[in-house]
């Protein structure tokens, strides 16, 4: 692994969100024997003279739960982009299980396990929910011979019962996109589920959801992470939902790494409230 | 059934009712890449004439007799469509949208300018095809029934796909290809394979109809792009895209009015046939396979229970 700063001023700009300054600074931070499952070092991608994303580091160690936030147009989705292979990174790497993924194509990417969802639901709209869910099961070790068959009956009971798990069981023979914004996101969730992804990146799981749902929402991405076993990496815009959920954040603005550290370090960081709200 | 029959209930229409079940397989084939994958080909045409092509020359030059060589080469027309798809599909299905749609139908264009050009096919004078061995009367009606198991098997084929994975992978690419491929979905594999398919039953299906025109034209015939290959769209979007059995539908209401527009407004048809077609689009938007299932739900609702929330 390289980490080449492109500054002159040692490694990234990160976690100097620890109050006082602490030592650990230096490096992105370390989980005991936990090694990251995802390492994103240096990444930087240009869309012509608009740089979305300058030197972004950042680790999600297997097994947690890992925030990211920002003020709008600050790159979040852009990295998502980049590490799930939307488009080609101009900088850095980007590591997944120890191997550089950065060059590979989306569905590869996917099948080895890291597998996103969208802010705007992409979902399926006219196959109904039970398709849905039926064709988004885990793709690595798929021949074409062996999609020449039936659905399952394992695949269709999984599918089942984790439209139940989402709550749309009632809707499992509507069209996907007869649905609601609210239920497509779920939805969406639920398909990502089904793919028993080892990482799942969630650009914004809340937005657009109604308050009430919200909770049984954070309830089902805390359950998945315990219960599962996938790790998850969260675009949130919603402060109480991400410092409710996450284990560790990280703040992008202006395209670039603004803090780290905890929900309350993160909270109580002065250039983090100063992004979000303006200069004050 | 009614299609095995036909021959000795209507004898004098035979051929037209072989060019019936032509339109039904024309309009499947198209529908497997339009409809079920979202990949609206214009110039799936090519294959039919690779097809034609491909039987023709297996009965000029390869020494057999009659029917070996008829039912050589119509198997190897459409492994040579087949294998057309398989070279071209992974560059050309790369195109999304409408680029997709012009790519084939340059496809089919380049084509019957190739074909029009090359002295081994005949050039722009085109081929004929031997003579049937038969009487005169057994002629259509074996072509009759060469299209119509052809046609069936076709269907059959189609509608076993549709009901497979793959036909789920299908719809998904159709729906949603950025979201297919998030979920790692092998896009490009099952895109050009569904094609593959699309080209097989096309191919197939070029050898009986150079046979039952007895002259193979390169742009008249082969690579009609004009005629079949607009009319394939045309049949598929009436009857309805994306249905299994809108394509036949539309299909047969397509030939049976062109028929009958032929017959007794000579002169107008074109034009009947253009009106019929606005009327269609404008009330029918999704076809007539669209419009059934819009009155069907209409008159027993679906149970939309109430939203079992998210506790």
């Amino acid at each position: 692994m390289t980490i080449a700063p492109l500054s002159g001023e040692g490694p990234p700009r990160a976690a100097h969100c620890a109050p006082s300054g602490g030592s650990e600074a230096a490096e992105p931070r370390a989980w005991g024997d936990h090694s990251p499952l995802l390492e994103v070092r240096n990444v930087s991608k240009r869309f012509g003279g608009v740089v979305a994303n300058r030197d972004v580091s950042l680790d999600v160690p297997a097994g947690r739960i890992t925030g990211l936030i920002g003020p709008n147009g600050s790159g979040k989705t852009t990295l998502f982009n980049s590490i799930a292979g939307f488009h080609p990174i101009d900088g850095g790497s980007i590591r997944f299980d120890g191997r550089e993924i950065s060059r590979l194509r989306t569905p590869t990417i996917a099948r080895l396990g890291v597998v996103r969802t969208f802010q705007q639901t992409h979902v399926y709209r006219k196959m109904n929910c039970l398709q849905n869910m039926q064709i988004s099961t885990a793709q690595a070790g798929e021949t074409l011979l062996s999609m020449l068959r039936k659905p399952a009956p394992e695949i269709t009971g999984h599918a089942e019962s984790l439209l139940e798990f989402a709550g749309l069981q009632s809707k499992r023979f509507l069209p996907a996109g007869d649905l609601s914004f609210g239920q497509q996101k779920l939805l969406e969730f639920a398909m990502a589920l089904m793919n028993g992804p080892r990482l799942l990146l969630l650009d914004e799981p809340t937005a657009g959801i109604n308050p009430v749902l919200i909770n049984g929402l954070v309830d089902r991405l805390k359950r998945a992470n315990a219960e599962l076993g996938i790790t998850l990496l969260v675009i949130e815009h919603n402060m109480r939902v991400i410092m409710n959920l996450a284990s560790h954040i990280y703040c992008l603005a202006h395209g670039e790494l603004l803090a780290q550290g905890t929900p309350d370090q993160v909270r109580s960081d002065p250039r983090v409230v100063e992004a979000y709200l303006g200069g004050r | 059934m009614l299609g095995v029959l036909a021959p000795w209930l209507a004898p004098h229409i035979v051929t037209q009712l072989a060019f019936l079940w032509l339109m039904i397989l024309l309009a499947v084939t198209w529908d497997i890449n339009g409809g079920q994958m979202g990949y609206n080909s214009f110039g799936n045409v090519f294959f039919f004439g690779l097809g034609v092509y491909a039987c023709a020359l297996v009965q000029r030059d390869s020494g057999l007799s009659y029917y070996p060589a008829l039912f050589i080469g119509t198997a190897l027309g459409g492994f040579v469509a087949a294998l057309g798809a398989l070279v071209l599909g992974p560059a050309i299905l790369g195109i999304r949208g409408h680029y997709f749609a012009i790519a084939t139908l340059g496809l089919s264009i380049v084509a019957a300018d190739l074909a029009s050009a090359w002295e081994y096919v005949g050039a722009a004078s085109g081929m004929t095809v031997p003579v049937f061995p038969g009487e005169i009367g057994d002629r259509s009606r074996f072509f009759y029934y060469l299209l119509f198991a052809l046609a069936a098997i076709t269907f059959l084929a189609a509608r076993a796909l549709y009901t497979t994975r793959f036909g789920l992978a299908m719809n998904a690419i159709r729906d949603n290809e950025d979201k297919a491929e998030a979920m790692g979905l092998h896009t490009t594999r099952t895109k050009v394979f569904a094609w593959c398919v699309s080209a097989f039953f096309l191919g197939a299906a070029g050898g009986p109809v150079g046979n039952l025109v007895g002259f193979i034209d390169p742009r008249d015939l082969a690579f009609a792009g004009a005629t079949f290959g607009v009319w394939m769209v045309l049949m598929a979007v009436l009857g309805g895209k994306g249905t299994l059995w809108g394509p036949v539908i539309g299909a047969v209401i397509f030939h049976v009015t062109q028929e009958v527009f032929w017959t007794y407004l000579l002169g107008w048809q074109r034009v009947a046939m253009g009106l019929l077609i606005v009327v269609i689009v404008v009330f029918f938007p999704t076809g007539v396979a669209g419009w059934f299932t819009r009155v069907r739900r209409r008159t027993q609702p679906v149970a939309t229970a109430p939203a079992e929330s998210v506790q």
